[in-house]
């Protein structure tokens, strides 16, 4: 033990040193496993700022077995320590071990009920495991889940801005998004929570697993509460097996949207108190009851179209509300929501329904639009650089190749029926 | 009776007075004169002069029709009589039954069921049939195709006299194969034409409309006049009003009541009118009506269609919906038009609406409703559901009661679907990347397994 701790003091200084300790703690790995009671003392030998690689696999070791409650305590504050300390390069030789690590570090916390603690260290280990800001490694959706359960969102925001486009494992992306949208509808963010579950919804899966299931229960009511109608029928690009089954799985819910497109409020709320059992074990209750509330919005949005002025009793009776005073506050959230444009003259009773004030003339509006400009040709870059990438893949070749058909002797193609790599 | 020259219409009406039709149907005026009289106007119908427009078996069907649904029972009962004095002329002896059964002994004993004229009716048609077969049989063993033809074509005529009209469209159809010169096919389709109306088949009626209008020889006008009211009923009855309009209205003058197997002269006029109202445009409407000189003559049958059509091109709306009103009654009893009226009339009322709007920036909804004799919450209920289908560009002021004219900003909405397709795109590309990106690592993942 005391030879490999020196070993490691040693050689954690250059780049190709820490590559061949790296094989030298690959060959002791089990060892370490298997004197994992040990070992803690030997932590305090090596400082993670400038041995990380060795002290994770210390760590890693040393966190294997099953932990008690004191430990827990210690070793989250070690395991914070060494996070916030670690060095990244290092980290990212042994990237398994740094998420096993981190893992554990979630359940630990879990266990000790202050997922709080937790969620900073997570960030850090994020930032520092992620290859480039548009990668997503096994930590994001651990990190996601302890924002959740210590209710602090905002946090998560900041990871959920950035856009994914690599991915290591389809699972991860799975429960990235789901919970990822289960933030964004905390956050009232209901774009952004529809962009997350239609990627889980409409991801390449070949068979629908029950992540994807959940997902789209809250797709609906998401999807209701943010467009107003539910399109029956799931995209082209989304898989075959998501396509047959989901809608028979989540049958409540389908029900749910086409009764909310009849656009009658007594048979939805009928309807949503025959189900509210369903709705309820699934957790999904109180978007239901925004998705019922949403209506009403929707209706009201739809006299502003028809109508300039409307007193507050024929809109109480046009949206099926049950006295002027109710239109009265709905009119004056949607306006204070900035969802419609209105004046309420409360002497008459009336709602005179505006124009959008905006006239796309001031600088703002200049600057947006020239920053989603700019936006769109770097998206669309690098949409034509992956086409490159794509096109001179080895695999693909491969495939396109077999799959090509010879028509003729003399229509030599360059790419040969069989290529072996 | 003998068709006189219905050119002299106009002396008729002034003699007769436009307004109306006399009451009682005397019987002793020709029935030319009533043939020229307003019969599709805004008073009662009069039975008997309105089935004598029409002869054959679309007059059964049409008495009928209206016995069924009117309820007034002397109307109903002179109908029925009307039928049973007519059906007694011809050989059909299963409608003489119905006839009979609806009859029901209410007319006395003279028009109960004839036990007696049936059988005999029964007995010499199955004696004709026999006849018909075995001379059909001698000319197909001596291949004369003339004869042949001939035969079938009396096999028709039997078999759609006596009411069986499937078989009739049948014998009809198979005389194609024998028809010689253009003239033989224009009988025939006329015929399959004929049957197919009274059966409800208006798919075949289309079909041999074309098959005759496609004959190298060119037509004589009464021939394409008949051929145009026909695929004007068709289309009609598939509810392609546009359509239908064009069609009554290219129908020449010359058809007079020769079609009075099918259609009257009147019913050329109403139809056409009221279709072209519901769905044509202005322009349309100012060319092909008002300007159409042929269709004049038509429309001098029925001068309350006539009056009705001004109207509505000079926008005096309250008296164009009145007339309509007025119709709707004897519309109903007519057997093509009767479930159109209602579709018919809306389209007619939401054009009026339009048009009464559209050269406005603001109106007062109070006189708008008094313009179409409705209540201002109505009009309110129409005006709304006019706007929400986007035929209507207005905004209503519930305070004050005004209707006000709104053109959409281009300029705004352009900005505002640039900045949506621009956001649309991006989300389409990003979630497209991650999923190719799913993709391909899925398949690296079957690779790398496979290796």
């Amino acid at each position: 033990m005391e030879g490999l701790v020196t070993q490691i003091q040693g050689l954690s200084g250059t780049a190709s040193d820490v590559l061949s300790l790296q094989n030298l703690l690959k060959q002791a790995d089990d060892s370490l496993h298997a004197e994992s009671t040990r070992l803690p003392p030997f932590l305090d030998q090596l400082d993670p700022s400038k041995h990380s690689l060795g002290y994770l696999y210390f760590l890693e070791a040393c966190t294997a077995g099953p932990v008690t409650q004191e430990q827990a305590s210690s070793f989250v504050l070690t395991i914070a320590r060494f996070i916030s300390s670690c060095v990244a390069e290092q980290i990212r030789l042994a990237p398994d071990k740094f998420i096993s690590v981190c893992k554990r570090f979630k359940d630990q916390v879990l266990l000790l009920e202050e997922p709080l603690r937790g969620v900073a260290p997570m960030l850090t280990a994020i930032r520092k495991l992620q290859l480039s800001s548009e990668h997503l490694t096994a930590l994001h959706p651990e990190f996601l889940l302890l924002c959740l359960l210590s209710k602090c969102y905002k946090t998560a925001l900041s990871i959920l801005d950035e856009d994914i486009f690599e991915v290591d494992q389809p699972r991860d992306l799975f429960l990235y998004c789901y919970y990822g949208g289960m933030i964004s509808i905390g956050q009232k963010q209901f774009r952004k929570a529809l962009e997350l579950l239609h990627n889980v919804v409409t991801a390449p899966m070949s068979t629908v697993n029950a992540i994807a299931v959940e997902a789209f229960k809250k797709y609906i009511l998401v999807s209701l509460i943010h467009h107003g109608q539910f399109p029956t029928n799931l995209p082209k690009y989304a898989s075959s097996g998501a396509q047959r089954n989901l809608k028979t799985l989540c049958q409540p819910y389908v029900e749910l949207a086409s009764s909310y497109s009849n656009g009658k409020i007594a048979d939805l709320e009928t309807y949503v108190e025959a189900n509210k059992d369903k709705f309820e074990s699934d957790n999904n209750l109180g978007l239901v009851k925004q998705a019922v509330s949403s209506m009403y919005k929707r209706n009201i949005q739809r006299l502003t179209q028809t109508y300039l002025t409307l007193s507050l009793q024929d809109i109480a009776n046009r949206v099926q509300l049950n006295s002027p005073k109710e239109a009265e506050m709905h009119v004056l959230q949607m306006i204070k929501d900035g969802e419609i444009y209105a004046t309420i003259n409360q002497k008459d009773g009336m709602v005179r329904f505006l124009e959008d004030p905006e006239q796309y003339k001031t600088c703002e509006m200049i600057e947006r639009i020239g920053s989603s400009i700019q936006r769109l040709m770097t998206v669309s870059k690098k949409l034509n650089v992956m086409d490159e990438l794509m096109s001179c893949d080895p695999l693909y070749l491969a495939k396109a190749g077999r799959e090509r058909q010879r028509f003729d002797f003399d229509d030599f193609d360059n790419v040969p029926p069989r290529y072996n790599i | 009776m003998d068709g006189e020259d219905i050119s002299n219409p106009l002396m008729e009406m002034c003699a007769n007075g436009i307004a109306g039709v006399d009451d009682a149907p005397s019987s002793s005026t020709s029935t030319t004169e009533r043939k020229n009289r307003p019969i599709i106007s805004g008073e009662q119908l009069d039975i008997e002069a309105y089935a004598g427009l029409y002869s054959g078996r679309t007059k059964i069907k049409r008495l009928i029709f209206i016995a069924h649904h009117r309820d007034n029972t002397a109307m109903q009962l002179e109908a029925l009589r009307m039928a049973y004095d007519e059906l007694k002329k011809g050989e059909n002896t299963q409608l003489f039954r119905e006839v009979v059964q609806k009859i029901d002994d209410r007319l006395g004993p003279n028009y109960s069921m004839d036990a007696a004229w049936c059988a005999m009716v029964d007995r010499k048609a199955d004696q004709r049939k026999d006849k018909l077969e075995s001379e059909l049989n001698a000319y197909r063993t001596n291949l004369i195709k003339e004869s042949i033809r001939m035969g079938y074509n009396d096999f028709g005529d039997f078999y759609y006299a006596h009411g069986a009209l499937g078989d009739a469209f049948k014998s009809y159809v198979r005389t194609r194969d024998y028809c010689t010169t253009s003239k033989h096919i224009i009988q025939m389709c006329l015929s399959a034409i004929l049957v197919s109306i009274e059966m409800g088949q208006f798919t075949h009626v289309t079909s041999y409309v074309s098959k005759a209008e496609q004959t190298p020889e060119a037509l004589d006008p009464i021939t394409s006049a008949k051929l145009r009211c026909a695929a004007g009923l068709a289309h009609l009855e598939a509810k392609k009003y546009k359509l239908a309009a064009r069609k009554f209205l290219e129908v020449g003058p010359e058809l007079g009541n020769s079609y009075g197997e099918v259609i009257a002269p009147q019913d050329v006029a109403t139809y056409g009118v009221l279709c072209a109202l519901a769905s044509f445009d202005r322009t349309e409407l100012k060319n092909k009506v008002i300007d159409n000189i042929n269709f004049r003559n038509f429309l001098e049958l029925v001068p309350e269609v006539r009056e009705l059509i001004n109207d509505f091109y000079s926008s005096h709306y309250a008296s164009c919906l009145e007339y309509l009103g007025n119709l709707k009654s004897n519309l109903m009893l007519d057997i093509h038009i009767h479930d159109h009226v209602e579709t018919l009339y809306d389209q007619i009322r939401s054009k009026a609406l339009i048009q009464y709007t559209h050269p406005f920036v603001s109106v007062d909804m109070r006189m708008m409703a008094d313009a179409f004799k409705t209540s201002v919450a109505g009009l309110e209920k129409e005006l709304e559901s006019l706007i929400t289908d986007n035929q209507i560009q207005a905004r209503i002021d519930s305070h004050n009661k005004i209707l006000y004219a709104r053109h959409a900003d281009q300029r705004n909405a352009t900005f505002q679907r640039v900045l949506q397709t621009g956001n649309e795109f991006d989300w389409d590309v990003r979630t497209m990347l991650l999923r190719a990106n799913l993709l391909k690592h899925e398949y690296n993942l079957r690779a790398s397994r496979k290796i």
